[in-house]
C-alpha cells in the first residue's frame, strides 16, 4: 500500500522515465526552485550567523586587530594556547567547569526521573495535573530571574527567608552563602534544578505512559513486588530516553551555562565560580582593550573541541552498550 | 492493580514529598508578591512571609514611575515581537523545504550544515566578531537574527511537515500550485499547533535573553527589561542610593523594589502560562519522540 503510493507520487513528479538520479543538476535545480527560495533564508543566516563565526575561529592563531583586520593580523601558531595552559588560572578554571559540570549532572540528571517516576504513581489524576502544571511554571522564569532570587533570598542583609531558614538550624550566622567559594556550586545546582525539575520531567513522563499496563498485569499476577516491576519493567522501557537524554548531557559537559554562573558570580567566590565561558567573556569582551580577543578565542575552541571530543566519546560508549546512538 | 499492604505509608510519603516540591515552587512568587506590597517597617524587619503587612502600593507606583523600566519594556516587546516573527517565517520556510528530501536543492548540504551547528559553535568572541565585521552590533538584528534560524526548531518543524499527507500536496500541484502556494494555502492552515509550540519558545526565549543584549548592545536606551532587572537588583543599597531615588521619605524597602521589578519583568509570561502550557508541552514531546 505504501510502496505503491510513494511509486505514484515519483512517476508524478517525474515526467521522463528516467530515473531521478540521471537527470541533471541544472534541471533538477529548476524543478526545485521555489523549494530553493523557501531555503535562502535559512542558508543565508546559516553562513552568516553559524559559519562566518567558525570562520572567524582563525583568529585563534593569530594577533587579531580590528583596525588592522582578520586577514592582515599576524600569524602566531600556537601561542595563545599555551600562554593558557602555562597560566595556572587555566588548570583551575578547567577544573572549575568540569567539577560543576560533573556535579551538576550527577545531581541534575536523576532529579527529573525520579520526580516522573513519583507523579507516574499517582492515581488522582487533578493533582498530578496540578502538580505538573506547577513544577514547569520555572522553566519559564529567566535565568536572572531565578540568580536574583536565590540572591535574595540567600541574603543576610535583607533577611531573605532561606537565609532565616539556615539560621533556625544554626548555620551561617550573618555570613551571605552567594559570596562564599565553598557554597557556588551547591547554589548553582540546586538553583538548576528548582528551575528545570519539572520540565525535564516531561520526556520521561511521556515515555512512561507509552508503557504497556499489560507488562505490570503480568508482572503483578506473577508476583513481582513494586520494587521489582520498577526495575524489570519501568526502567529497562525508559533506557532509550535515559541514554539520549544523557548523551545530550555529556556532549555538552564543558558548556555549563555561563549565564547562571556570570549572574551568580561575585568577586568573593571566583575560586570556584570562574569557569571557561565567563574566563574568556572577561578576557575578551568585558574590557575595551583589544588584546584578550584572539586569546579568548583560543581558549573558547580549546572549550568546543574538548565538548565534541566528549560527545563522540560518549556516543561510542552508549552505542557499545546499550545501541542508543544520536547519529 | 493489586495493592500492596504497605502502599498507604509510601502513598503518604510521596503525596508529603509532592507537596513539597509545590509549595517550594510557588513560594518564592507569593513571597514576592507579599514583600512588593508591605511597607518599609515591615518588609525591613522581616515580618513578611506569605501576604502584605501594612499594605501600601507606594512600591508599584516607584516601580512604574521608573523611566528606565518602560523603555526596557518597550525594548523587550519590540525584540520579541520582530524575533519570533522572523523566526516563524524563516524556520517555516527552511524546514518544508528540507521535507522535500529529494526535490529540494542543496538538500544535503543544508542539512548536514544545520546538523553541525548543534554540536560545534565558533564560540562566543568570534560571534561577537562576526557582528562587529556585519556592522550589526549594537542594533536591533544582532538581537533578532541569530536565533531565527535554531537547528532544533526547524528539525522539529521538519519533523511536523513529513507527516503532512501527500496526496493534498499533489492534489495541489495538479490545480496548478507551485512549492511555495502549497505551503501557503495548504500546509499553513493546518499547522496551528506547531507554528503556536515554536513562537513560544522563540517568543519566551527572547523575553529571557540576557547574554546576546550583553554583548551586543552597548546604548541604554537600547537595553531589553532582563538588563535593566539586573542593574536594579545590583544597584547597592545605601542611603545615598535612596535620597537619589527619592525613596528615603516614602513608605519603600529596598527589597520591596527589587521583587517588584522582577513581578512586573515575569508578569506577562505568568499570566499567559496558564493558557499556552499544553502548547509547550506537546513542543517537548513531538521534539523527543521525532528529534
Amino acid at each position: 500500500m505504501k510502496k505503491t503510493s510513494t511509486a505514484s507520487a515519483a512517476a508524478v513528479q517525474s515526467s521522463a522515465p528516467l530515473p531521478l538520479k540521471k537527470k541533471s543538476f541544472a534541471k533538477r535545480f529548476y524543478q526545485g526552485r521555489y523549494l530553493f527560495i523557501l531555503l535562502v533564508p535559512t542558508i543565508v543566516c546559516l553562513l552568516l550567523f553559524y559559519y562566518l563565526p567558525m570562520y572567524g575561529i582563525i583568529v585563534a592563531f593569530k594577533n587579531y586587530k580590528p583596525f588592522v583586520g582578520i586577514i592582515e593580523s599576524d600569524w602566531v601558531g600556537l601561542t595563545h594556547f599555551k600562554t593558557f595552559f602555562s597560566n595556572p588560572l587555566a588548570t583551575r578554571t578547567i577544573w572549575n567547569t568540569i567539577l560543576l559540570s560533573v556535579y551538576s549532572i550527577l545531581w541534575g540528571f536523576p532529579a527529573p526521573i525520579i520526580f516522573a517516576l513519583i507523579l507516574n504513581e499517582v492515581q488522582n489524576l487533578k493533582f498530578k495535573k496540578f502538580v505538573q502544571t506547577v513544577s514547569y511554571m520555572p522553566h519559564f522564569y529567566s535565568t536572572v530571574i531565578v540568580v536574583s532570587l536565590f540572591t535574595l533570598f540567600l541574603s543576610p542583609a535583607t533577611e531573605g527567608p532561606l537565609y532565616k531558614i539556615m539560621l533556625l538550624f544554626g548555620m551561617r550566622e550573618g555570613k551571605d552563602l552567594v559570596g562564599d567559594p565553598a557554597a557556588f556550586r551547591t547554589i548553582y545546582i540546586v538553583s538548576e534544578i528548582w528551575q528545570g525539575l519539572g520540565w525535564g520531567a516531561i520526556v520521561y513522563l511521556a515515555a512512561l505512559t507509552n508503557i504497556d499496563p499489560q507488562l505490570y498485569e503480568a508482572a503483578t499476577i506473577d508476583g513481582a513486588s513494586k520494587f521489582q516491576r520498577l526495575l524489570y519493567i519501568t526502567l529497562p522501557s525508559l533506557s532509550t530516553t535515559i541514554m539520549t537524554m544523557l548523551l545530550l548531557r555529556l556532549g555538552n559537559l564543558m558548556s555549563v551555562g555561563f549565564d547562571r554562573a556570570y549572574l551568580f558570580q561575585t568577586t568573593t567566590n571566583t575560586a570556584t565560580s570562574e569557569i571557561i565561558s565567563t574566563y574568556v567573556y572577561k578576557i575578551g569582551l568585558q574590557g575595551s582593550s583589544v588584546a584578550g580577543l584572539s586569546y579568548g578565542t583560543a581558549i573558547g575552541l580549546f572549550n568546543s573541541v574538548i565538548n565534541v571530543l566528549f560527545l563522540i566519546l560518549a556516543n561510542t560508549i552508549s552505542k557499545k552498550l546499550t545501541e542508543t546512538s544520536l547519529w | 492493580m493489586v495493592s500492596d499492604n504497605k502502599i498507604n505509608i509510601w502513598v503518604v510519603l510521596r503525596t508529603i514529598l509532592l507537596c513539597f516540591i509545590v509549595f517550594v515552587t510557588l513560594y518564592p512568587f507569593i513571597h514576592m508578591v507579599a514583600v512588593s506590597f508591605s511597607g518599609k517597617m515591615a518588609v525591613m524587619s522581616g515580618e513578611v512571609t506569605f501576604y502584605p503587612k501594612d499594605f501600601t502600593l507606594d512600591v508599584m507606583e516607584h516601580v512604574f514611575g521608573d523611566k528606565r523600566i518602560w523603555v526596557a519594556y518597550k525594548n523587550t516587546i519590540i525584540y520579541v515581537v520582530v524575533g519570533t516573527a522572523i523566526a516563524l517565517v524563516f524556520t517555516t520556510c527552511g524546514a518544508y523545504a528540507l521535507s522535500k528530501r529529494e526535490r529540494c536543492p542543496f538538500y544535503k548540504v543544508v542539512n548536514i550544515l544545520l546538523i553541525i551547528t548543534m554540536f560545534f559553535s565558533g564560540g562566543m568572541i568570534p560571534a561577537y566578531l562576526a557582528m562587529t565585521w556585519l556592522h550589526l552590533d549594537n542594533t536591533i538584528w544582532a538581537i533578532v537574527l541569530p536565533p531565527a534560524v535554531s537547528a532544533w526548531n526547524v528539525i522539529l518543524m521538519r519533523s511536523f511537515f513529513l507527516n503532512f499527507p501527500v496526496e493534498i500536496e499533489e492534489s495541489g500541484k495538479i490545480d496548478g500550485l507551485n512549492d511555495i502556494g502549497i505551503l501557503w494555502y495548504l500546509v499553513l492552515p493546518t499547522s496551528s499547533a506547531i507554528l503556536a509550540t515554536i513562537g513560544l519558545f522563540v517568543a519566551v526565549s527572547h523575553w529571557n535573553s540576557f547574554f546576546n543584549p550583553m554583548i551586543y548592545l552597548k546604548d541604554a536606551d537600547k537595553q531589553p527589561l532582563q538588563i535593566i532587572l539586573r542593574q536594579i537588583i545590583l544597584q547597592a543599597s545605601s542611603t545615598d542610593q535612596d535620597v537619589v531615588l527619592g525613596t528615603a521619605a516614602e513608605n519603600i524597602s529596598e527589597n520591596g523594589i527589587k521583587y517588584a521589578t522582577i513581578i512586573v519583568s515575569i508578569l506577562p509570561i505568568i499570566l499567559v502560562y496558564p493558557f499556552l502550557q499544553k502548547y509547550f508541552v506537546k513542543g517537548v514531546m513531538i521534539g523527543s519522540v521525532k528529534g
